[in-house]
């Protein structure tokens, strides 16, 4: 008995030496140099940017042995990378705002050529006005993109998320490029505690797998990659690629999994947070969780049942997940931090979780929030305040059909 | 390994194919004969990335491949990003021992005009800048022919295509071609040439230089096409012959910045048999022919001046 807590005493202490403190752009190309990658190409954006100067700077100090291409612009970065996956390469880039608009037409070819990419993405609002602060339009831009798409509250969950982003990504069941973010200056500029887990470990949970596990450019075995794919076959490949993201689930759990079992830290497809009596829920995403769940604490005094729920893993969507966590709520409302112009409403996130529950047959009041565009600050009291909204939902019992916007200086117009 | 000797005769190309017959490209197509010997010389130990355009969707109709080769194409404007990524990883694995670090395996970009001239520009300046070990090759068949010869940055001036139609207030291309030798000399790469079928040795030559050279090489490549240019399917080479006899297009080779002409013509033809032979340049009047007869005047005036000696001569009829 001694010795067993002699040793986790040890792996505490062990654990307490490895953590820094760090940023969440360091914490992204510290994974990067953690999972040994071969090749990244780095283009600076805002916020992003710190994140290419690790990556150059880890390389000019040799502690990560890596071809860096310092690329003329995002669309030959994630060119680029593409291409060295195809080599068989473990690849690494990093994007914002517009650079993952210009990357946007390669997007659709990585998944379709099914190439391991991992990206990091420090999310910020798109232009125009032009604006470097934090929303979730640029990832909402590339939900439909074939990208499996995990959010990150913390900047141990860039890291922990990154790290996974390897073994889900080059899974032979999987082989889906996947893109872990990072709220732009919320996390990629705040400096938090971070676990770091020594290299070898790093290595032995995402193995690098021999070359020839999957096809590559390789002239002793010559393939043709991304050939001409007329009417008669085009169909079936892209079946193929809603094959692998239904695949996807399994392996990403398996991920989670595994991790856990080596480094000790839990990471689910979503996070519910006082879901088990709650009759108010709200879904949100990535660092804006945090806020919501600050919100949660504060009604909970109040006595009020309020829940949250987290979608870490965004692509492939866990609907199941979602159902169940708000099967017993009265009432759901879901904090977009995103725009979807024109849409039945224009919470890009809440069409998902409507179309989750309305095909489930769960009919129950439902309101889309829109908060926090372009960098805008949220205060937990809106947040309280869109909690309560979703109480005199519950008690009508009727669907808010409009968009809420929340924190606009022009709100009264728009309602 | 590419091939090694110097190609001086028709008997020193390789027998060998590495590019597959039974693709759809069109019968006289000048890029198909281009691509033939252009794999012939690179051998089995070279990777090819290759821009959208005319060669890709003829070749790779899936689940059919011309290529013998490793083969990728990710989009139109992309193909010098695309084969950085590829060089940087064969780089990065032949350092960390994944690939063996003594076989040479070289990186081919091959894109047509549009996907270099104008889309392509970008991503291939940043090769060439980067310094990466890739042969570039562009085959220039003067217009957007993969759409239906719509006019490019590398089409010639005066030539009709679907959009510098003849009308009455435009008469085809107005502007000359843009200067793309100019644009790699100016990112002061080891190796850059100007090749043309109708005299393959010295284009099968030229393509194995620039196999061989370390760090970035551009091959610029005559390509006829023979919907686009209105001219016979058996006038290819014929066509590509006198764009050489007639200054229209010059045969050069530039090695660290030296220039050379590697096909001199002591007598040069007037412009008017190129020009007369394609239906894209029959609406040109005599006084329009002439005015580009004294273009390429002071174009190989330019060129004689540079290499330093008379290598093209004067009109003789």
């Amino acid at each position: 008995m001694a010795a067993v807590e002699l040793k986790e005493k040890q792996e505490a202490k062990a654990r307490q030496s490895r953590r820094i403190a760090a940023k969440g752009n360091h914490a992204a190309a510290l994974a990067a140099r953690d999972v040994d990658v071969d090749v990244a190409a780095i283009y600076p954006i805002t916020p992003q940017v710190q994140i290419a100067e690790k990556i150059a700077e880890l390389v000019a100090n040799g502690e990560l042995d890596a071809e860096v291409i310092h690329v003329e612009s995002e669309h030959s970065a994630m060119s680029a990378v593409i291409a060295a996956a195809a080599t068989g390469a473990r690849v690494f880039t990093a994007t914002s705002s517009q650079g993952l608009e210009l990357m946007h037409e390669m997007l659709y070819i990585a998944s379709g050529l099914r190439q391991p990419v991992v990206m990091a993405l420090a999310t910020r609002a798109l232009s125009a006005p032009i604006n470097i602060w934090n929303d979730y339009s640029d990832a909402m831009s590339m939900r439909d993109t074939g990208w499996i798409i995990i959010f990150s509250e913390n900047v141990q969950e860039v890291y922990d998320n990154l790290i996974q982003a390897y073994y889900i990504a080059e899974h032979p069941d999987v082989l889906l490029p996947t893109v872990v973010t990072l709220d732009g200056y919320i996390l990629s500029h705040t400096v938090e505690p971070l676990e770091l887990i020594p290299r070898d470990e790093v290595l032995s949970y995402a193995v690098k797998r021999p070359r020839g596990y999957r096809p590559v450019l390789d002239p002793d075995k010559p393939m043709t990659f991304g050939p001409v794919g007329a009417p008669n076959w085009y169909y079936e490949i892209k079946i193929q690629q809603i094959m692998a993201m239904r695949e996807a689930p399994r392996v990403i759990e398996e991920a989670a999994r595994e991790f856990e079992k080596r480094f000790g830290r839990r990471y689910g497809f979503i996070e519910e947070y006082m879901m088990d009596d709650a009759e108010v829920a709200i879904v949100s995403l990535g660092a804006t969780a945090s806020l919501v769940k600050a919100a949660v604490n504060r009604l909970r005094e109040e006595g009020v049942k309020a829940g949250m729920v987290k979608i870490r893993v965004y692509r492939p969507f866990p609907a199941e997940q979602i159902a169940k966590a708000l099967e017993n709520v009265a009432a759901v409302g879901v904090l977009d931090r995103a725009v979807a112009f024109g849409g039945p409403l224009e919470g890009p996130l809440f069409l998902d979780i409507a179309s989750t529950l309305a095909v489930r047959g769960m009919v129950k009041p439902m309101a889309s929030f829109i908060h926090g565009l372009g960098g805008r600050d949220i205060f937990v009291k809106e947040v309280v305040e869109m909690f309560k909204k979703l109480q005199e939902l519950a008690r009508s019992g009727r669907s808010e059909t409009r968009t809420l916007f929340y924190g606009v200086k022009s709100r009264t117009k728009l309602n | 390994m590419a091939l090694s000797k110097p190609v001086r005769t028709v008997w020193d190309i390789p027998r060998e194919e590495q590019f597959a017959p039974g693709h759809s490209m069109c019968q006289g197509c000048g890029a198909a004969l281009v691509m033939r010997h252009l794999m012939k010389v690179a051998g089995k130990d070279a990777i090819v990335a290759m821009a959208t355009g005319c060669v890709e969707v003829t070749t790779t109709l899936f689940p059919r491949t011309s290529w013998k080769n490793p083969w990728i194409h990710l989009a139109f404007e992309n193909a010098g990003a695309v084969a950085s990524g590829i060089e940087a990883a064969l780089k990065a694995l032949q350092r960390k021992g994944v690939v063996d670090s003594n076989r040479r395996i070289k990186v081919i970009a091959i894109a047509g005009d549009g996907g270099t001239f104008d889309i392509g520009l970008q991503s291939l300046s940043g090769m060439l800048e980067r310094g990466h070990d890739v042969m570039y090759v562009v085959y220039d068949n003067e217009a957007y022919m993969n759409t239906g010869i719509q006019r490019s940055g590398a089409t010639p001036l005066g030539a009709w295509t679907t959009t510098t139609p003849i009308g009455k207030r435009m008469r085809g291309e107005m502007r000359p071609k843009k200067d793309i030798i100019g644009i790699a000399l100016a990112h002061r790469i080891p190796y850059i040439a100007t090749a043309n079928p109708a005299y393959p040795t010295d284009m099968i030559e030229k393509f194995r230089r620039a196999l061989e050279t370390r760090g970035p090489s551009l091959v610029h490549v005559f390509s006829p096409c023979t919907p686009g240019w209105r001219i016979k399917n058996e006038h290819t080479i014929e066509v590509s012959r006198l764009a050489v006899q007639t200054g229209m297009w010059v045969q050069l080779e530039i090695v660290n910045g030296k220039p050379r002409v590697t096909v001199k013509v002591p007598k040069r033809k007037h412009v008017r048999h190129y020009l007369k032979i394609q239906g894209r340049f029959r609406h040109l009047t005599e006084e329009e022919i002439e005015q580009i007869q004294r273009m390429v005047d002071q174009h190989v005036e330019e060129i004689n001046r540079w290499v330093g000696e008379q290598a093209i001569g004067p009109v003789v009829e």
